[in-house]
C-alpha cells in the first residue's frame, strides 16, 4: 500500500532533480534541513531515526543531496524523508516534509477491532510487511 | 510550494533549436564579469600578473560557456586553483573576487566564498576527520572553498595523520562534483610545491595555478593610503615619507607579511596617536588632529631602532 505521508505523497515519486528543486526552494526560505529514515512506516511512528544531524548553514541543495544518496546507499529499503525545519519566532516547526525514498515493496495496514463497553469500539492499526 | 512537474514540462516542450553563433562581447556585458574586473583593479593595489591571470581565465570560461551553448563541448571544465604567494599578499581577497567572477559566469551557482584551514578539516581522532571534512564540503556546496594554508593537510612525518584522510574526501569531491564546487588551495610557494609533488593527484586536478608576486614599496605606500581613507585617517606629508622608510625598512625584517605588516603597523600608528592627542591636547581637539597620523606617530616604531627582538606584529 502506498503510503501517504508529507508533501507529495499522491503524485508520482519526485526524481532528484525535483528533490534538488524543493530543497532549493527550503534553503531560500532560510529552513533548516534533515534527513530521516525508518521502516516502520505507522501513522503514529511520528520519530523516525536522523541520519546526521540536521543542516543549519547549507547554502546548495547539492550539499543535502550528498546526505540523501548516502542514506539511501545504507537503507535503500527504507522510508526516507526531507525534513525542512523553519526556525522564524512563531513558527518554530517543521514547515514542509516529504518523502524521497520508499520500499520497494511497501507494507499494509492490518486493523483489528476490539468491542469494548457500551458497544465502543477501539481500533487497533499494525503494520503488515 | 513549487510546483513538482515544472522540470517535466520543460523536459517535454519541443527542443530548442541550437544558437549557431554566439555574441562574446554582449555576453562579457550581459554576465558583469567587466564590473568584477574593473573593481579588482579599482581596490587592489599592483598584482599586475595575478590580475592578468584572471583577465585570461574570465576570457577562457567565457569562450567555454558560448562553446557549451553552441554544444561544442558538453564537460564542465576543471577550475580548481592553486594560489601561490606570500603572507599578505591578497590571495583571500582575490578569492573572494573569483568566487564573485565564477558565478556571473554561471560556473557555480551561489557564488559564496567558504575559508577554511586545517583545523576545520581534519578531525583529532579516528573517525573523526570525515564527517568533519563533508561537513565543511557541504556548507561550500554551490560556492568556492578556499583553503589556506593548504599544505599543512600533509605530515610526511606523522604516518598515521588524519590530514591524509582529508586529502582523500577532497580529491574524491573535486573530481566527482565538480559542477557543485570549486577548491582554491592556497599557501607560500616553495610549500605548496612541495605539497604537490607528494600528493600527485592535487596537481592533476587544479587546471590554474596563480602566482602572487610581493607588493613593491610604492605599492604598499598606495595601500597604506587606502587603508587610511577606509577609517578616515590621513597621513601628514612627513609622515607619509617617513613610512616609506618604515616599508623599506621593515622588509629587510623578519616575519615581514606584506599588506598585512603595513596594516598592523598602521594600527599601532594609531594608538601612538591616540595617546600623543591626550598627552597634548588643552581644550578642544580639531577634526583635522583627530584624523592626521603625524611623522612621530610611525617614527616611535620598534623597526626603525633595530628591528624586532621578539616577535611582534607578524
Amino acid at each position: 500500500m502506498r503510503i501517504t505521508q508529507g508533501c507529495f505523497s499522491f503524485l508520482p515519486d519526485l526524481t532528484d532533480e525535483q528533490i534538488t528543486a524543493q530543497i532549493e526552494y527550503c534553503l531560500n526560505n532560510s529552513w533548516a534541513i534533515g534527513v530521516e529514515y525508518t521502516d516502520d512506516p505507522h501513522p503514529r511512528n511520528t520519530y523516525w531515526t536522523m541520519w546526521g544531524n540536521p543542516m543549519f548553514d547549507l547554502r546548495d541543495a547539492a550539499g543535502v543531496m550528498l546526505e540523501v544518496r548516502a542514506c539511501r546507499k545504507a537503507f535503500p529499503d527504507h522510508y526516507i524523508r526531507i525534513n525542512a525545519f523553519d526556525s522564524t519566532r512563531g513558527f518554530e516547526t517543521v514547515r514542509m516534509s516529504f518523502i524521497v525514498n520508499r520500499p520497494k515493496v511497501e507494507p499494509t495496514f492490518a486493523i483489528t477491532r476490539t468491542e469494548v463497553r457500551g458497544r465502543t469500539v477501539n481500533i487497533t492499526m499494525t503494520v503488515v510487511k | 510550494m513549487l510546483n513538482p512537474h515544472a522540470t517535466d514540462a520543460k523536459a517535454e516542450g519541443a527542443p530548442v533549436p541550437r544558437p549557431t553563433s554566439v555574441d562574446l562581447a554582449a555576453d562579457f556585458r550581459d554576465s558583469g564579469v567587466a564590473e568584477v574586473l574593473a573593481q579588482l583593479d579599482r581596490e587592489l593595489v599592483g598584482l599586475k600578473p595575478v590580475k592578468q591571470r584572471i583577465r585570461e581565465t574570465a576570457a577562457l570560461l567565457l569562450v567555454d560557456r558560448a562553446r557549451q551553448k553552441l554544444g561544442l563541448t558538453q564537460d564542465t571544465p576543471t577550475l580548481h586553483m592553486s594560489f601561490t604567494g606570500n603572507p599578505g599578499t591578497g590571495k583571500t581577497t582575490v578569492a573572494l573576487r573569483m568566487a564573485d567572477l565564477l558565478y556571473r559566469l554561471g560556473y557555480v551557482r551561489k557564488g559564496h566564498l567558504v575559508s577554511v584551514t586545517r583545523d576545520d578539516l581534519v578531525g583529532q581522532y579516528i573517525g573523526h576527520t570525515a564527517p568533519k571534512t563533508k561537513e565543511v564540503l557541504k556548507k561550500a556546496m554551490g560556492g568556492v572553498l578556499f583553503i589556506d594554508e593548504a599544505y599543512y593537510l600533509y605530515r610526511p612525518d606523522n604516518e598515521r595523520d588524519y590530514g591524509q584522510e582529508a586529502i582523500e574526501i577532497l580529491l574524491q569531491v573535486m573530481e566527482n562534483q565538480r559542477d557543485d564546487l570549486v577548491v582554491i588551495l592556497a599557501g607560500y610557494a616553495d610549500r605548496m610545491d612541495r605539497f604537490f609533488a607528494s600528493n600527485p593527484g592535487f596537481r592533476s586536478r587544479i587546471a590554474h595555478h596563480i602566482d602572487f608576486p610581493d607588493y613593491e614599496d610604492e605599492e604598499l605606500l598606495s595601500i597604506a593610503g587606502k587603508m587610511l581613507d577606509q577609517q578616515s585617517y590621513h597621513l601628514s606629508d612627513e609622515a607619509r615619507s617617513v613610512l616609506m622608510d618604515y616599508i623599506r625598512l621593515r622588509r629587510t625584517q623578519p616575519h615581514f607579511a606584506n599588506a598585512r605588516s603595513i596594516r598592523n603597523a598602521l594600527d599601532r600608528a594609531r594608538l601612538r596617536q591616540a595617546n600623543r592627542l591626550f598627552d597634548t591636547a588643552k581644550g578642544p581637539v580639531s577634526v583635522d588632529a583627530l584624523s592626521t597620523i603625524e611623522a612621530e606617530d610611525i617614527r616611535a616604531s620598534r623597526v626603525f631602532a633595530g628591528g624586532l627582538n621578539i616577535v611582534e606584529g607578524l
